[in-house]
């Protein structure tokens, strides 16, 4: 627990260090908007940011010019609609075991069940907080099928790689996983080739880059002219990368910073960007809202194909529609925000929900409405 | 808007789905006087004395972990939620329903552990009942408690009393409880040697009943937190609620496990905590008493009421924003990245 106070110490929720870095965000940004002509448009990528600036009510004391747009990085939002069908489906097909982290509990198929609905009806669905214990699961239930649901960034692939390099290791027969891994940097790539994204700078996602460390990020520099803030979790790391943003903005010079040095180095883990080498390959992925999108994912390797559940059970994905009338689609991409679309807090709650943004603890739609913005 | 069609697990969370079963389904079964306040007990008459009566199943995988077991928390839970009304607990009944198989040196285990806990309250286990299930009926063992206690002539503690101005005092450090369970349940290995809180909070409500006459209300902070005691508080008396977070109780350890998971300290569960709503002038004194007892030597003030429109539960964060607490909405659940 040491380590993790190190993360978390109350210094990065200090009132006089956040007073004094929003006195200077708010000069920074006036110069910025200066510079721009307008609005300062910062995306945060990753829904933990979301959800950590929610939770700090930071944006009622942001400048008026400065509005922080979510992006396609919640794990559960961006699952295409079609692969949680898949998933639905694997969890009808008797004798399974589902294994899952706990998010994906509540997100909706297309017929309008999710997994606690199937639960209720039987199905045998276990939350798990790593894919590691999943195998467990499986080693202990030798007569079953375990499939873990794989879905998630470059943080959580590295972790399921070591769950199927041990399943692999001690030859479980009986262990699956659906591969629907993304990658973050061709959503960002994405993003920025559309000519009328309004982003001015990216505040990208502390844990992600821990894994990939920061050259993947150049491109977005270099080509693209916009800025960008590695980024921390704490109220501090926030403001403090926002700053960075608004600085590189002002200068004129986009270049790719590291607020979050204390956890990202710039090399991010070697080790871990080898095991997903050897478990995953690069593959086109289905994004929600987006569509399939070359090169933007993760599927597993021909070494580990004989793991992919989606093949050993014989499923096939279908190009279901998002729920009508739901905005998540244009959220993701920075075009709206959760207010805008008229069933936020009416017809979509978080008990309620019609969209995934709104299910997943990270989504946009979630920290809108818990935290009452 | 059409609610689920078969019970699901969050309908046990303690949120708002749990809320709505407990109003369409429960009341509108056994709707009457003494139950409707729905408060943590019913108060009837019996003979002209006031009597404070509840009852609790305990459901928790492992029956033992880190500070406490499932006995532990049987006999806690039925005496908090009796001394919150401000009763004198009289006894205690207790129901098992054990599954086939279940470890006898366990339950002997769990009932020495109820034994401790129930003369540590100074109240008795008077009468119980055991079931055993099958194999796979059930898990290992499922523990109902009830309670009867006196209430003292005169004295009315209630949510619906809170006036605007009231001050919110929390007896000591949320969320020690559900995060031990879960680092327990889940083998998650979180250091900091994070206990469960479980434990009888009748003799710290009399220190702070003694101290002062000031009392209003007070509530146990159980499934749920301290946001979802706070928005039931803030319904039944009509009033909004505004908390500092910096004043908040929270141990350093549990702060940083509740990061790591993504978990909010003011929706996660304690079973030996209370949230005690008091005039503004009793404030100083009751928190005084309550930081003498051993279950309040980390009470603080940590908010206020005050009268509002449409009432809601704000909290003032650290760095000096501000955002809503709603009711927990489902089970919480941690998350992915």
């Amino acid at each position: 627990m040491k380590s993790a106070e190190r993360f978390s110490s109350p210094l990065w929720r200090d009132r006089s260090m956040a007073a004094s870095a929003l006195a200077e965000m708010e000069q920074l940004c006036s110069a910025a908007a200066e510079r721009t002509g307008g609005r300062i448009n910062i995306m945060e990528v990753c829904g933990t940011h979301t959800m950590a600036i929610a939770a700090s009510g930071m944006r009622r004391l942001f400048p008026k010019e400065l509005r922080m747009l979510s992006g396609p990085g919640c794990p559960v939002c961006v699952t295409s609609q079609g692969d949680i069908d898949l998933v639905l489906a694997l969890a009808a097909v008797p004798g399974i075991i589902i294994a899952t982290f706990g998010d994906m509990l509540k997100v909706k198929g297309s017929n309008g069940l999710d997994l606690n609905a199937l639960r209720a009806e039987g199905a045998d669905v276990r939350v798990v907080y790593s894919p590691l214990d999943a195998v467990e699961l499986a080693a202990s239930e030798a007569s079953r099928e375990v499939v873990f649901i794989g879905v998630g960034f470059e943080t959580t692939a590295p972790v399921v790689a070591a769950a199927l390099a041990r399943a692999k290791k001690r030859g479980l027969k009986n262990f699956s996983v659906t591969a629907f891994f993304k990658l973050v940097p061709p959503a960002l790539d994405l993003l920025l080739s559309d000519p009328t994204n309004r982003i001015s700078g990216f505040m990208l996602p502390g844990h992600v880059s821990a894994i990939i460390g920061l050259a993947p990020y150049r491109f977005v520099a270099e080509k693209y002219k916009v800025p960008c803030a590695v980024t921390g979790f704490e109220p501090l790391d926030i403001l403090t990368g926002i700053n960075m943003l608004l600085k590189q903005i002002v200068a004129g010079k986009p270049e790719v910073q590291d607020e979050y040095f204390r956890a990202v180095p710039e090399g991010g883990n070697p080790a871990a960007v080898k095991l997903m080498g050897e478990v995953f390959v690069t593959s086109d992925a289905s994004w929600r809202a987006i569509g399939t999108l070359k090169k933007s994912g993760m599927a597993l390797s021909p070494a580990y194909a004989s793991f992919d559940a989606v093949k050993r059970f014989k499923l096939k994905r279908s190009d279901a529609p998002e729920p009508r009338g739901c905005l998540c689609g244009k959220i993701l991409l920075g075009k709206a925000l959760p207010p805008d679309c008229p069933m936020f807090g009416k017809a979509c709650t978080p008990s309620s929900a019609v969209g995934p943004c709104m299910v997943s603890s990270e989504g946009a739609c979630a920290a809108w409405f818990k935290y009452g913005n | 808007m059409k609610g689920p069609e078969k019970i699901l697990l969050a309908h046990g969370s303690g949120g708002r789905l749990s809320r709505e079963l407990v109003e369409q389904v429960f009341l509108k079964s056994f709707s009457n006087p003494a139950l409707e306040p729905l408060e943590d007990s019913a108060e009837v008459k019996a003979g002209g004395t006031r009597l404070a009566f509840t009852t609790d199943s305990y459901v928790v995988t492992p029956v033992e972990f880190p500070g406490a077991d499932i006995g532990r928390v049987a006999v806690c839970g039925t005496v908090n939620d009796l001394a919150v009304k401000g009763a004198v607990p009289t006894a205690l009944s207790a129901g098992f329903i054990l599954e086939e198989g279940f470890p006898m040196a366990l339950l002997a285990r769990i009932t020495a552990s109820m034994r401790k806990a129930a003369a540590e309250a100074g109240v008795p286990i008077v009468t119980g009942d055991t079931k055993v299930v099958e194999k796979g009926h059930a898990d290992g063992v499922f523990i109902n408690t009830a309670g009867i206690g006196v209430i003292p002539a005169g004295l009315r503690l209630t949510s619906a009393a809170v006036r605007p101005g009231d001050v919110i005092i929390v007896s000591g450090n949320l969320a020690d409880h559900g995060v031990a369970v879960m680092n327990a349940r889940n083998r998650l290995g979180l250091e900091g040697g994070i206990k469960s809180d479980a434990a009888p909070l009748n003799g710290l409500i009399r220190a702070a009943l003694a101290a002062s006459g000031g009392v209003r209300a007070i509530r146990d902070i159980t499934r749920g937190g301290l946001a979802t005691v706070l928005n039931e508080v803030s319904g039944a008396c009509g009033l909004g609620a505004e908390l500092e977070e910096e004043s908040i109780p929270v141990s350093a350890a549990t702060r940083s496990a509740c990061a790591l998971l993504g978990l909010d300290p003011l929706y996660v569960a304690n079973e030996g905590k209370l949230a005690l709503f008091a005039a503004p002038a009793a404030a100083d004194k009751i928190l005084k008493a309550m930081r003498r007892h051993k279950y309040g030597r980390n009470a603080a003030i940590v908010g206020r009421l005050y009268r509002e429109k449409r009432p809601q539960v704000r909290l003032k964060t650290a760095i000096g924003g501000s955002r809503i607490l709603l009711m927990l909405e489902g089970e919480q659940l941690p998350r992915i990245c």
